[in-house]
This record gives C-alpha cells, structure tokens and sequence, in this order.
C-alpha cells in the first residue's frame, strides 16, 4: 500500500472541494470496498477525505410521500428501517442478499452505489484490464467469464456491477442527490452507472470530486408489493449471478404497471423496459411474463463461460413476476 | 503518514500512533496485543477479524484504524465477566462448536452482534415477512445471519447449535 494521507471532512462543501482540488483524493465511505483496493493496489489515492462522520446519516420522509436516505446511511440501517421494510421491501431485500451482517454494518448508501466490480481480473493487477488499466486489454473477454455481462458489454469490457442494492433503486426510480464544485444535481439512477463502451474505467456519470449526499425513493405504492430475488452459486454470502428487482401492479388479472431491473448481468444496473413495455396492460400470465422476459433477453450475447445467464435471468424473472401475481391476489 | 488515535479495546482505553495505512486489524493484535480477532483472508471475505465495533460486529480487516478513532471495540476476549464466559463463549464450549478454533473469536463477536440484531426486530434475507416487528431465530435463520463467517473446518453444524442455545438462553426471537 502506498502511503495516504487521512483528513475526516467537516462539512459537505469542504468535503468537495478538498477532493475536487486534489485529482488523487478521494471519498472514503465505510471503506468496505476502497480499504480492499488499497491492498490489492487497485487504487492508490494520496488522500482520503472520510465523509462517514458528516450528517447524512438520516432516513427522512418527503413532503411528495417518498424517502430520502443520507449516502451516509449503513446499509444494515438501511435494510431494517421500518418504512424501507413495509413501503420498498424490494429495496430491504436487496440489501438484506448482499455481503454479511458485519460488512453492511459498515457499508453505506453511498459507498454502496460507487462500490467496483469484483471481476478477477480488474483485482489482480498482475492483468491486463482496461477498468484498472485504460487501453491495457481486457482478459475477461478471452478468459474466464462466468460471472460476466450479457447485455451492453463491449469489447474492451465485459465486467458486471456487483451491487444488489443499485438493482433495487434502479427498480424503484430512485434518483441520486449528487453535490459537485459547481452546486448540486439530481441523477435518477437509470443513468448513474455507465455501460462500458470505449472508457470501462468510469463507472458512472460522476465527475471528480462530486460526493453522493442522498438517493430519494419517488411515492410508489405498487412497491409494497415488490420483490428482490437474487440467484447465486452458494446459499449466501455471495455475489449475484442473476438477480431481479421487480415492483409491479396488478389488478383485474392484469399488469397495470412494472418497473423491473435486473443484476449480474450487465455492467450497471439493468433497467428491463423491453419487458415492462410487454408487460403494460398484458394479462398476468405465465405467457406473458416469458415473453416479457424473452424480450428482454433477444440481445443478449452471452461469452462461452456464461450462456447459462440467458436462461437463468429468464426464469428468475418468470418466477419473480409470478410470485408477485399470487401475493397480488392473495391480496384482493 | 503518522496519526494519533486512540481506541477503547475490552474496557482498557489506549492510545497510540498508528501509519495511516494500518488496519483496525492489525492496530488490535500488532500494536494493542489484542489477538482474539484473527487474520484469516483480510479481505472481508471470511469473518475471522469480527469484533464489536461501536456497539455492532464488523469486520475489522477493511477498516482503517485511523477512521475508528475514538471507538469502542470489545473483541471476543472482552466478552467475558471476569471468569464467567459469556453465554456464547460457554453455547460455542458446550456444543463442540469449533475445531481448529482459529474462526471461533470472530464467530462469537458475529453471533453477539447477530443476537443483539435479531431482538432489535432486524430481518435476514430468509425472513419470510420481512415487515414484520419480531423475528423468530429458527435455524435457517440462524445460517443466513451466520453467514459471513466461515470455518474452514466445517464446524457449522456445531456452530448453529451454539447459536441455538445461546438464543434459547436470551429468550426467543425479540421484538422492536
């Protein structure tokens, strides 16, 4: 590990402009992810600015009827937040699939979103990798893929996001409140986190030096009924193959509304609209959840190593949406 | 670079200077002689390191000393009153729930943290009613909250029976 050095921010601003100033600086969260790079050598900042100690650590109802989380907030906090719980179980869910009990006591919102991908490649810098490396090649795309993309990958990166709870906010229309040297903006998160095209190295929209203070959930009260399934290669404990985060409304034995994102399969959260458009006022069947799912999947270009992810997202998604079809009429 | 801190471990308050670049980990057992949490991965990925962090577990292998100035951090040798083991330690003794032994302070930190969890009203991955105010520690219950602690001896069996004893001693589930 190279030598850093360590300031804890006051406030907000401070915080951003330290780290702006400094292209080597960066935000330290709960360190659950960065603390593993500075060991590994994937990253080497000169400084980190710890942003654990400032006020964002609250879960706040809006005027609107939504919830706006602190990037602050841990996310074991998160996940057992009585709101989070009855009104986005999706979400609660998500979280609740990811890492242990004693890393998501460190993790937070924030930390959580910007967390990189665990490809084995990008980690050991004894490899090629354009993520870590720009131009340095990429050794997935020829080695060995099976936890890799499936949708939007590109040839110079076929890494995934690793992040169950990125999938849920995707799901629910979350929108990131980001502050930046120039003032504030509001980033939904369908367009935070970037497909990797010819700069895999930038995971998402953030310029340097902007400091995630908040993700505000919209009112959504479909999202009572919601759900979070992630499929793994053991029981737990581990990262996502294939998940899916689905809300979807349904009356009449029909699909009123859907908003589904799916994990694991590509290099940011994977908002489904090609099966939500199928699904909008289609009849709640078995049918109709296949050829939504079908849809969804027409483009995928699986890599030899991981194939088995086309069929596997498909029926998860069919078995999600199937499930929240007997909650709904158990319901009624 | 060079950073006072200073860490309350097992009820002792310490003060030393640590490089900005040490762990919470090796702060404990290299510089504090507090080796009761262990290096197993020191990558978060196996749960040896766990202690109790400010009240709740954590691994302490991906938290740098530096940012916990100021903490509380009871390891697994703290647990104890005096000479009477705590009911984790004792439910770990009674049901063989260890081999090599080398897992076994973070696995009872883990459990500490995952019974005080559990009557806080927290939910798992496998809570069927994830809204619910209480939650019942059946043994499914008992392996996800486990989870992020593993023995490369395969002792689990014996670890669920220590956890099981050890909830049935506090009383059941809990509630919010």
């Amino acid at each position: 590990m190279i030598p850093f050095g360590y300031r804890r921010a006051e406030d907000v601003d401070g915080a951003v402009a330290t780290v702006s100033r400094n292209p080597n600086a960066v935000f330290l969260g709960g360190g659950t992810n960065l603390v593993d790079h500075l060991k590994l050598g994937v990253a080497s900042p000169e400084l980190l600015v710890d942003v654990t100690g400032l006020p964002l650590d609250r879960i706040e109802p809006l005027p609107d009827g939504g919830v706006r989380i602190g990037a602050g907030v841990r996310n074991s906090d998160l996940a057992a937040d009585p709101i989070i719980r009855s009104r986005y179980p999706v979400l609660s869910q998500a979280l609740l699939s990811g890492a242990s009990g004693q890393l998501r006591n460190l993790a937070t919102t924030g930390g959580n979103l910007l967390q990189r991908t665990r490809c084995g490649y990008f980690q050991d810098v004894s490899t090629p990798c354009n993520k870590r490396v720009p131009g340095s090649g990429c050794s997935a795309v020829d080695g060995y893929a099976r936890y890799h993309a499936i949708l939007g990958a590109s040839q110079q990166c076929v890494a995934v996001h690793p992040s169950d709870m990125a999938v849920a906010m995707t799901a629910l229309d979350a929108v990131a409140l980001v502050q930046g040297p120039d003032g504030e903006r509001r980033i939904p998160l369908v367009d935070f986190h970037r497909l990797p095209g010819d700069a895999p190295q930038r995971d998402t929209v953030l310029t340097h030096g902007e400091l995630i203070t908040a993700v505000d959930l919209p009112p959504l009260p479909a999202a009572r009924r919601s759900r979070y399934r992630k499929v793994r290669d053991r029981a737990s404990y581990a990262f996502a193959l294939v998940s899916v985060a689905a809300v979807v409304d349904i009356g009449d034995a029909t699909v009123r509304d859907a908003r589904i994102a799916l994990g694991g399969i590509a290099h940011k959260p994977w908002r489904a609209t090609r099966a939500e458009e199928v699904l909008r006022g289609a009849p709640a069947t078995e049918e109709t959840f296949r050829r939504a799912a079908e849809a969804e999947l027409a483009t995928a270009q699986p890599l030899p190593d991981n194939a088995f992810k086309v069929p596997l997202a498909r029926n998860t998604l069919v078995s999600v949406l199937r499930d929240l079809t007997q909650i709904s009429e158990k319901d009624r | 670079m060079e950073a006072e801190i200073t860490l309350r471990v097992d009820g002792a308050r310490r003060s030393l200077s640590v490089d900005t670049r040490t762990t919470l980990l090796d702060a404990l057992r290299e510089r504090l002689g507090a080796t009761a949490p262990k290096k197993g991965c020191d990558h978060g990925q196996c749960g040896s390191c766990t202690v109790l962090l400010d009240g709740r577990r954590a691994t302490t292998c991906l938290a740098l000393a530096v940012a916990h100035d100021g903490a509380e951090i009871i390891t697994a040798e703290g647990l104890a009153d005096g000479e009477t083991l705590h009911p984790v330690q004792q439910a770990f003794l009674d049901q063989d729930a260890l081999q090599c032994g080398y897992c076994t302070p973070g696995q009872i930190c883990s459990a500490v943290g995952m019974l005080d969890e559990a009557k806080a009203g927290w939910p798992s991955a496998v809570t069927s009613d994830i809204a619910a105010p209480t939650v019942e520690l059946d043994d499914e219950e008992i392996r996800e909250r486990m989870s992020g602690n593993l023995c490369r001896c395969g002792a689990y069996v014996g670890i669920v029976a220590a956890v099981r004893q050890a909830v049935r001693q506090a009383g059941g589930g809990g509630s919010q």
